[in-house]
């Protein structure tokens, strides 16, 4: 351009002539053309990249938040003593031992009063059995045993439909589809309909969803044990990683001389920081599993993993963090008298504490979605019960999603979609304090 | 007594001792307390710190002391026959430590019995809720009573020393404290002990990481050549039964082109669509568009990566084979190359924009306003003058983007498939290095097998790869910002 200008033909009058302006112009719309072409491109490109966001987003929730509700069947049951409890013994124990097959003629005989089947008829009652979830028997079992009151009394129960019969009813399995594709006979689709009629059937809040654990039965899967799983990992991480990372950075920004080792490790956390995850895994594997001979699958290893894996963020926010802290600060305390080290924790710390904060709980986000590391430590595993301690096997948020995912069956996805959406709840709430916090406590020096 | 109660009683007694030194303190200054030589909570720190430190080393050196030390008595007292097969010898030390905490459940009598050969071990010790897997042979008897006899030892040596170290720093800092003392200097000489302790883990990790891998990985050398690993062309490792002397081939080369060729369409769509928004967020965009669109952006970095794999899985790899591939007749699965690069390029746009954002934004102003000035569009500008200058930093940002394709785990393993082949047909199902990670460390491990190894050493190729793209990248970027400063 500046070329072009320095040849423009020159009139007597200091301005260019005519021929050479119509040039120009001709030239300008072009120019004008190309630069609304490529401001399009940029609006293009923001918008595209929002519209994968949205569409994320969107799929996710749409599979997922039918999930939240769940097909119960409400059935008065009578807990009838002489098939409760044969010989008498009402104790727990005993109702917990000896033959499962009891709890099911209980259920039966109340699934043959609700839907007034004919006693004779074995066919239709195995049909409307079919609806009710396998998990019913041990359910009604426990409740049973941590209540040994009920029996002889007349209650009713809220049974868990199928993980089937639960899409029947939400129209995730469609009635017009023709029969041999349809996982719901017609057969059930009449008991569904009487069951509906006698308002035995209706939809709930999935409760289980937050309390059950691992299940190869969708309508009993819950992401409760995994949950504790991670907040122990969460415990872990913070316990170890906020300390750790505060006292790094408060060395390497305060006090650290300028030579090869700060440089070494400067560049080391920068490089850690961009080591992909499942390296620390296989480092986890290796090292305090193979090596330590601390306990796999358990949620303390899957916990010091993380710290690893989040040390170099929280380090990295934490050095940005004490270096926004102006010097005149650190000047006055020690004008004052007061030692480095005094002027460092007593005034240059809890002012960057808001930033170092945030660092964290950025950090800890990151971890809580963390999943490749913790499958080589082998926190995928199938776990019923609520891990009691830190070293008892546990399974996290994230990896119960991945065992989900490759489930086959479609109620699963239903299930990963809601374990997925309380997932990025979480994450939400987590980045949502970070930045109340830094808005609430942010300085500008 | 358990290590949890030894840390309780490390953190009773150092509280304990940071009141003692404290009080000391106060009583031996008198009233004004101008006599001492530091506050009194410096005292009391000090003697907390002599209480705790020694007792806390001592405890974390002989945690650490203690499973080398089992498995060195484990060793010693089995037959010469069983640690000639070394394949086996982790199984046999597992099995010896079963026993082990099998016999500390049985009653003297049970002891007894066993012993003279009444009743076998294994009964007894399925009785007290813990089956084996076979009988329990005489060998592993012997070295099961020696590891408990050695292990109780150590537990009553860890808790001895652990109270005498306690028990010493406490009265020998007390004894110290006086108001001449400069506590505050000793205090503070310890934290930034810790200080530099605590800054030295993240090298500390990378050494570990290098050790770890390359350790497990040079066993895996030793039983398959480094040339036929990274140089063989067909991946079939065969999981075989433990033991089995039978291996597969491990050809790299597969799952290498696999990884590059998913993180090239990645970076097709990842590098048009960040850049493109970089330069609109810091040119175009009003304050108010910035402020909104920015962080939805990097809200895509945010995701946890099992998502997007789920979002693969679930959403874009049906769509791409029922639209795409099936019509074109170019592959019949859901699990593809596309999939799993378009969805890992969107996962990655944030971390070219971003970057790219900072670094456009760091030219200075004076080289677009002169741009500017001489009658430039700012899509000239942009082209012409800030591009060129901000074209390292750029090249850095991808280039570190580029790692994290290669490195990312959850997506590939979701949504790109696992036959390993090199093909260039990116309908069909390809796998990658981090894939395969995954894949053989699933299931029993048996670290001494070939088919479990080889993970490591693909760790250790990743971790090369990706340290020497970070590195390129972090110079590019510094050098580039060194330009400007």
């Amino acid at each position: 351009m500046t070329e072009a200008a320095s040849r423009l033909p020159v009139s007597r009058l200091g301005g260019p002539d005519a021929r050479t302006v119509a040039k120009i112009d001709l030239g300008l719309s072009r120019r004008y053309a190309a630069e609304r072409r490529f401001r399009a491109y940029g609006l293009a490109a923001v918008t595209i990249a929002i519209c994968f966001l949205l569409v994320l987003f969107g799929s996710i929730v749409s599979k997922g938040y039918t999930a939240f509700q769940q097909t119960r069947v409400t059935m008065m049951v009578d807990f009838e003593p002489s098939i409760i409890a044969p010989d008498g013994d009402r104790s727990p124990k005993a109702i917990m031992s000896g033959n499962a097959f009891r709890f099911d003629d209980l259920i039966a005989a109340s699934l043959q009063k609700t839907l007034e089947i004919d006693p004779n008829d074995e066919d239709g009652l195995y049909d409307a059995l079919d609806l009710l979830s396998k998990g019913s028997t041990p359910m009604l079992r426990s409740m049973i045993a941590n209540d040994p009151s009920l029996i002889g009394t007349k209650r009713t129960v809220d049974f868990y439909a199928t993980g089937d019969v639960d899409a029947f009813v939400k129209g995730t399995i469609r009635a017009d589809v023709p029969e041999s594709q349809r996982l719901i006979k017609d057969k059930h689709i009449v008991l569904i309909d009487k069951l509906k009629t006698e308002g035995a059937l209706h939809l709930a809040f999935n409760t289980g969803l937050f309390t059950n654990g691992a299940s190869t039965r969708p309508e009993t899967a819950g992401v409760g044990v995994a949950l504790v799983g991670s907040l122990y990992m969460m415990l872990v991480v913070l316990v170890l990683s906020l300390p750790l990372g505060v006292a790094g950075s408060i060395y390497l920004e305060e006090f650290a001389p300028k030579n090869r080792w700060t440089d070494v490790i400067e560049v080391n956390i920068n490089n850690l920081a961009a080591v992909p995850s499942i390296v620390y895994g296989l480092l986890g594997l290796a090292v305090f599993i193979n090596f330590a001979h601390l306990p796999r699958s358990a949620s303390l290893v899957g916990g010091l993993v993380l710290t690893l894996t989040t040390l170099p963020t929280i380090i990295i926010t934490t050095r940005a963090a004490l270096k926004a802290v102006p010097p005149s600060i650190r000047e006055a305390g020690l004008g004052v008298g007061a030692s480095k080290m005094q002027t460092v924790f007593h005034h240059v710390l809890p002012l960057a504490m808001p930033g170092v904060l945030t660092g964290t709980i950025i950090g800890l986000a990151h971890a809580l979605g963390e999943t490749a590391p913790l499958l080589m430590i082998g926190m995928k595993a199938f776990i019923v019960e609520y891990p009691a301690t830190p070293f008892d096997p546990a399974t996290a948020l994230p990896t119960q999603i991945y065992m989900w995912a490759t489930e086959p069956e479609r109620a699963f996805t239903e299930r990963t979609s809601a374990a997925i959406i309380v997932l990025l709840a979480f994450l939400l709430a987590m980045n949502s304090i970070a930045i109340i916090l830094r808005r609430a406590f942010e300085r500008r020096w | 007594m358990g290590p949890l109660w030894l840390l309780a009683l490390i953190a009773g007694l150092s509280f304990f001792g940071f009141i003692l030194g404290h009080w000391k303190s106060v009583v031996l200054s008198g009233k004004g307390r101008s006599t001492l030589a530091a506050r009194p909570g410096y005292y009391g720190a000090y003697v907390l710190i002599w209480t705790a430190m020694p007792a806390l080393l001592i405890l974390v050196a002989l945690s650490i002391a203690r499973p080398l030390l089992a498995e060195h008595t484990v060793r010693a007292n089995l037959p010469q026959q069983v640690l000639d097969n070394p394949t086996q010898l982790s199984l046999e030390i597992s099995g010896v430590e079963q026993v082990a905490a099998g016999l500390k459940t049985a009653t003297p009598e049970e002891l007894e019995n066993i012993r003279i050969g009444v009743v076998t071990a294994r009964s007894v010790f399925a009785g007290h809720g813990l089956p084996l897997g076979e009988d329990v042979r005489p060998y592993q008897l012997i070295a099961a009573s020696a590891l408990n006899l050695v292990s109780d030892g150590l537990d009553t040596a860890v808790d001895i020393a652990v109270v005498a170290a306690l028990a010493f720093g406490l009265i020998f800092a007390f004894m110290r404290v006086k108001p001449r003392l400069r506590a505050r200097n000793l205090v503070e000489n310890t934290v930034l002990a810790l200080l530099i302790a605590a800054s030295s883990v993240a090298v500390l990790t990378t050494i570990g990481i290098v050790l770890s891998l390359l350790f497990q990985a040079l066993q895996f050398f030793s039983m398959v050549s480094p040339i036929n690993f990274y140089f063989g062309t067909v991946w079939d490792p065969r999981f075989a039964a433990a033991g089995s002397t039978e291996s597969g081939q491990f050809g790299f080369l597969p799952l290498f082109w696999g990884t590059i060729y998913i993180s090239f369409f990645a970076m097709l769509v990842a590098v048009p669509i960040g850049l493109f928004s970089a330069v609109y967020m810091a040119e175009y965009a009003t304050s108010k568009v910035r402020s909104i669109a920015k962080p939805l952006i990097e809200v895509l970095a945010g995701i946890p990566t099992i998502v997007y794999g789920f979002f693969a899985l679930t959403t874009v790899g049906p769509l791409i084979r029922d639209y795409v591939a099936v019509p074109l007749g170019l592959g019949t699965s859901g699990n593809n190359v596309i999939t799993a690069g378009l969805v890992m390029g969107i996962m990655i746009i944030p971390y070219v924009s971003s970057l790219s954002d900072d670094i456009i934004t760091a030219v200075p102003r004076s080289l677009r306003d002169g741009s500017l000035a001489l009658g430039a569009t700012r899509s000239e500008t942009m082209r012409q003058v800030i591009m060129p200058a901000a074209l390292p930093g750029v090249v850095g940002a991808v280039l570190l983007a580029m790692s994290r394709a290669i490195g990312e785990t959850m997506i590939v393993v979701l949504a790109a498939g696992v036959a390993a082949r090199a093909s260039l047909n990116p309908f069909a199902e390809m796998t990658t290095i981090t894939v395969k990670i995954v894949n053989q460390l699933t299931g029993d491990l048996e670290f001494t097998s070939p088919q479990t190894l080889v993970a490591f050493a693909l760790g250790i190729t990743l971790f090369v790869i990706t340290l020497g793209l970070n590195v390129l990248a972090l110079t590019i970027v510094r050098k580039y910002r060194e330009q400007y400063e």
